[in-house]
C-alpha cells in the first residue's frame, strides 16, 4: 500500500474543481486547477459495426464531434474533454479505434486552433480480456489486441488513456447475485488489485514517452453493476453502498502504478481516490440520466474536476442531436459550479449538492466529503489491499449505522436486515488473506484463472 | 411419510441442505417423483411472487433456486427413467458481440427453478451455436439477451438465422435486456419480450403452452 496518508485530509479542501496535483493535457487544458470542465461521452445508435457499414460509423462520429465542438464554442466553455469509449469490435480491430481517435483528435485540434478552445480527448478501449471462460487476463489474443488498441490510439492522438477493467469481475458478479460478502471481498481485495497492478503497469509504460497521460480506471463493472441492480430492486441498496466503498481500493491501484488522473467518469469511488492521491477526478450524476438512473445525481458533483454525462447515443431530440444537447447540459452545470467557486461560494453550493441527496439513499450517504475522508482514512491504515478493502467495507457499514441511529438515514426492514448481515459477514472474514484465497480456490474452481492473478 | 411442506419451506427459505434431505427421505419412502416436482414448482412460484412484490432480493431468490436444484438433482434421474419431460427445453444466451451475462444468468436460474431444462450457451453467442443447440438438444424455446444498443441487431440476425436453418417453426423465441422493449421484439419477429427475470418464467410457460 503506497498511500499511507491522505493528500487531502480536511473535508473543507475536498471540493469540486481543485486537486493538489492538477493534470495538464491535450490542447492547453489543465484539469483540477480551479475550474470544472464538461466531459462529453457519446456513442453510436443501434448499428452493426463491421467493415461493410464502417463509413456510416465514421459519419456518426464526424457529426457528433462537429456538433459537440459547435455547442462548446457557442457556450464559450473554458475547456472541454471529449471521451471516446471504444466498443468491443473497435478494440478487437485496433485500427478501427485508432481511426476514430484520429478523427476526434483532428476536430479538437482545429477547434483549438480556430477558437482557442482548451480541450482534450480521453480514449477508453474496452477490456475484452474476459471473452474466454475463465478469463485469461495476461496473455492471449485478446490481451494482444487490447495492448495494440492502446498503442494505436496513443499514436493517433489520444490525450488521456483509460479503461474499465474487469479483473475479478468473474467472481464479483457471482458474489453480488448471491449476496456473498466473502466472494466480494476476494474479488475486490485480492483479485482485482492484482490485475490492476499488472494492467496499469502496462498502461503507464505505454503512455510514457508519449503525450498521452495515464488517466485512471473505474470499478464500473463491480460497483456500478451493484448500483444498477439495486436500482432495479434486485439487490439491497446497502450492499451497493458497501461495495462502492470497498471498490475504491482496486481503482486506487492504477495510481499506485503511475496513473495521474483524471479517473474515469463512472468511477463514483473517485472522491476516495482524490482524497488519497490528490489527483483530479471525473464524475457523473444527474446529467448522466441519458445513460442510467442513480440515487446520487447531485452529490456526485461535490468533488468533481470533470463533470460527465456517461454516454449518449447520436439520436435526434427536439433541439438537436443528443450529444450536442448534453454538451449544453454539462456546460451549464459546470458554469454554475465555476461561478460559485469564483465568488467564494464553492463550499456553499457543495453543501446543497450534498444535502439534497445524502439522507435519501445509503449509496449517497457514503459519497459525502465526510464519508469520503473516513473511508479513505480506513484504507490508508491498512497494510495490504485485502485489509484495505475490508476496512473500507467496515467503514461504510459504520457510517450507515451511525446515520440510521442519528435518524438522518431511513432504512426499511429488508435493508436493515441486510446491513446486519453484511456487517457480520465482513467481521467474519479471515485476517489472513492466504486463508481466504485457499477457500475461494475451492469454491470458485474453474471460474477464475489463478495464473491470471499470479496466484 | 415425509412432510413435503418442509420441502416447500426449505425452498422458500433457500436452505439447500434441508431441501436435499427432505427430497432424499421422500425418495426413500417411495413418494412419486412428480409429487415432489409438484411441490417444488409452486414453492418457486411463491419465491417469484416474493421477488415481484419486493420482499425478496435476487440473492434470496437464487438461494431458493439452488435449493430447488439440489432437490431436482435427486429427482431428475427418476423422472428420466419414467420418461417424464421437463416443462420446456430452453436454449439461452447473450447474443454475438455482447459480453454481458448477469441478466441472462438470472433468467437461466429462474427458468430452471420454473421446471425448465436450460441449455446455457453463455455470452457472445453466434447464431450458429443457437441453431446447433436447438437441433441437437431438441429445444422448444430460445431466449436471447442483449445489453447494448449496438448488439441488439444480433437478435434479429439470430432469429433470421433460425429461419434460414429451417428451425424457426420448431421454437418460440423470447428476448430481453435493458435496451430491448416490446416494440423492438415484435419488429424483429420474436414471439415474446419480458421486462424482468420473474416475468420471463411466466412468459416462457405461456410460449411453450401455445
Amino acid at each position: 500500500m503506497i498511500y499511507a496518508e491522505l493528500a487531502i485530509p480536511e473535508v473543507s479542501r475536498l471540493v469540486f474543481g481543485r486537486a493538489p496535483k492538477p493534470v495538464a493535457c491535450g490542447f492547453g487544458l489543465t484539469i483540477g486547477a480551479g475550474q470544472v470542465y464538461p466531459e462529453v461521452n457519446f456513442t453510436l445508435p443501434a448499428i452493426t459495426i463491421d467493415g461493410v457499414n464502417w463509413n456510416q460509423v465514421l459519419t456518426h462520429y464526424e457529426e457528433m464531434a462537429r456538433n459537440i465542438v459547435k455547442r462548446a464554442v457557442s457556450l464559450r466553455v473554458p475547456g472541454i474533454v471529449l471521451e471516446f469509449e471504444l466498443l468491443p469490435a473497435m478494440t478487437s480491430t485496433p485500427q478501427w479505434g485508432a481511426e476514430i481517435t484520429a478523427l476526434l483528435h483532428r476536430h479538437l485540434s482545429e477547434a483549438h486552433e480556430k477558437h482557442g478552445l482548451a480541450c482534450a480527448l480521453r480514449v477508453t478501449p474496452t477490456d475484452i480480456r474476459d471473452q474466454s471462460k475463465p478469463p485469461r487476463l495476461r496473455s492471449g489474443e485478446a490481451v494482444e489486441q487490447l495492448k495494440r488498441s492502446f498503442e494505436l490510439c496513443i499514436q493517433a492522438g489520444a490525450d488521456i488513456m483509460s479503461i474499465e477493467s474487469v479483473g475479478g469481475k468473474e467472481i464479483h458478479d457471482a458474489g453480488l447475485m448471491y449476496g456473498d460478502v466473502r466472494s466480494l471481498a476476494f474479488a475486490l481485495g485480492v483479485l482485482a488489485p492484482r490485475d490492476m497492478a499488472w494492467l496499469w503497469g502496462e498502461i503507464t509504460r505505454m503512455c510514457s514517452g508519449s503525450k498521452a497521460v495515464a488517466g485512471g480506471d473505474t470499478a464500473c463493472g463491480f460497483a456500478n453493476t451493484a448500483m444498477q441492480l439495486a436500482h432495479q430492486k434486485m439487490l439491497p441498496e446497502v450492499l451497493a453502498a458497501v461495495v462502492r466503498s470497498m471498490s475504491a481500493v482496486r481503482s486506487l491501484v492504477a495510481f499506485e502504478q503511475g496513473a495521474v488522473g483524471p479517473s474515469k467518469d463512472c468511477a463514483y469511488e473517485g472522491p476516495v481516490i482524490k482524497a488519497l492521491t490528490g489527483c483530479p477526478i471525473s464524475m457523473e450524476g444527474k446529467s448522466a440520466a441519458c445513460a442510467h438512473f442513480s440515487p446520487v445525481g447531485n452529490i456526485a458533483a461535490a468533488m468533481c474536476d470533470l463533470w460527465s454525462n456517461e454516454s449518449v447515443q447520436n439520436v435526434r431530440l427536439l433541439s438537436g442531436n443528443a450529444p450536442e444537447v448534453f454538451t449544453e447540459v454539462l456546460a451549464y452545470d459546470c458554469r454554475l459550479m465555476n461561478a460559485a467557486a469564483a465568488s467564494g461560494g464553492a463550499l456553499a453550493l457543495q453543501r446543497w449538492l450534498i444535502d439534497s441527496d445524502e439522507h435519501l439513499s445509503p449509496q449517497a450517504a457514503v459519497l459525502s466529503p465526510r464519508a469520503t475522508i473516513r473511508i479513505a482514512t480506513a484504507i490508508a491504515k491498512a497494510d495490504s489491499h485485502y485489509h484495505a478493502t475490508v476496512n473500507a467495507g467496515l467503514a461504510a457499514v459504520g457510517l450507515l449505522r451511525e446515520s440510521v441511529d442519528a435518524g438522518t438515514l431511513n432504512l426499511n426492514r429488508k435493508e436493515a436486515v441486510w446491513l446486519d448481515r453484511i456487517d457480520s459477514d465482513l467481521q467474519a472474514l479471515p485476517g489472513n488473506e492466504g486463508s481466504l484465497v485457499n477457500e475461494m480456490r475451492d469454491l470458485h474452481a474453474g471460474v477464475f484463472d489463478p495464473a491470471s492473478y499470479a496466484l | 411419510m415425509p412432510d413435503l411442506e418442509k420441502l416447500r419451506e426449505a425452498v422458500i427459505q433457500g436452505n439447500w441442505k434441508a431441501a436435499a434431505a427432505v427430497t432424499q427421505a421422500a425418495i426413500d419412502e417411495g413418494v412419486a417423483p412428480l409429487t415432489v416436482v409438484n411441490c417444488l414448482i409452486p414453492a418457486m412460484d411463491e419465491v417469484g411472487r416474493l421477488f415481484e412484490c419486493e420482499e425478496y432480493f435476487v440473492p434470496e431468490m437464487l438461494l431458493s433456486a439452488r435449493a430447488m436444484k439440489a432437490s431436482m438433482e435427486l429427482i431428475r434421474p427418476l423422472l428420466a427413467a419414467a420418461g417424464t419431460e421437463p416443462v420446456g427445453r430452453v436454449v439461452i444466451g447473450t447474443v454475438k458481440g455482447d459480453l454481458h451475462d448477469i441478466g441472462k444468468n438470472l433468467v437461466a436460474s429462474m427458468l430452471e427453478g420454473g421446471g425448465f431444462e436450460v441449455i446455457d450457451l453463455g455470452a457472445d453467442v453466434a447464431p450458429e451455436r443457437f441453431i446447433e443447440a436447438v437441433t441437437t438438444r431438441k429445444a422448444n424455446l430460445v431466449a436471447l439477451s442483449a445489453l447494448l444498443t449496438v448488439t441488439m441487431p444480433s437478435m434479429k440476425t439470430t432469429i433470421d438465422a433460425l429461419q434460414a436453418a429451417g428451425v424457426r417453426e420448431k421454437v418460440k423465441v423470447m428476448v430481453g435486456g435493458a435496451p430491448v422493449n416490446e416494440q423492438y421484439a415484435t419488429s424483429i419477429g420474436a414471439d415474446g419480450y419480458s421486462e424482468s427475470a420473474g416475468g420471463a418464467v411466466a412468459l416462457a410457460r405461456k410460449l411453450v403452452a401455445a
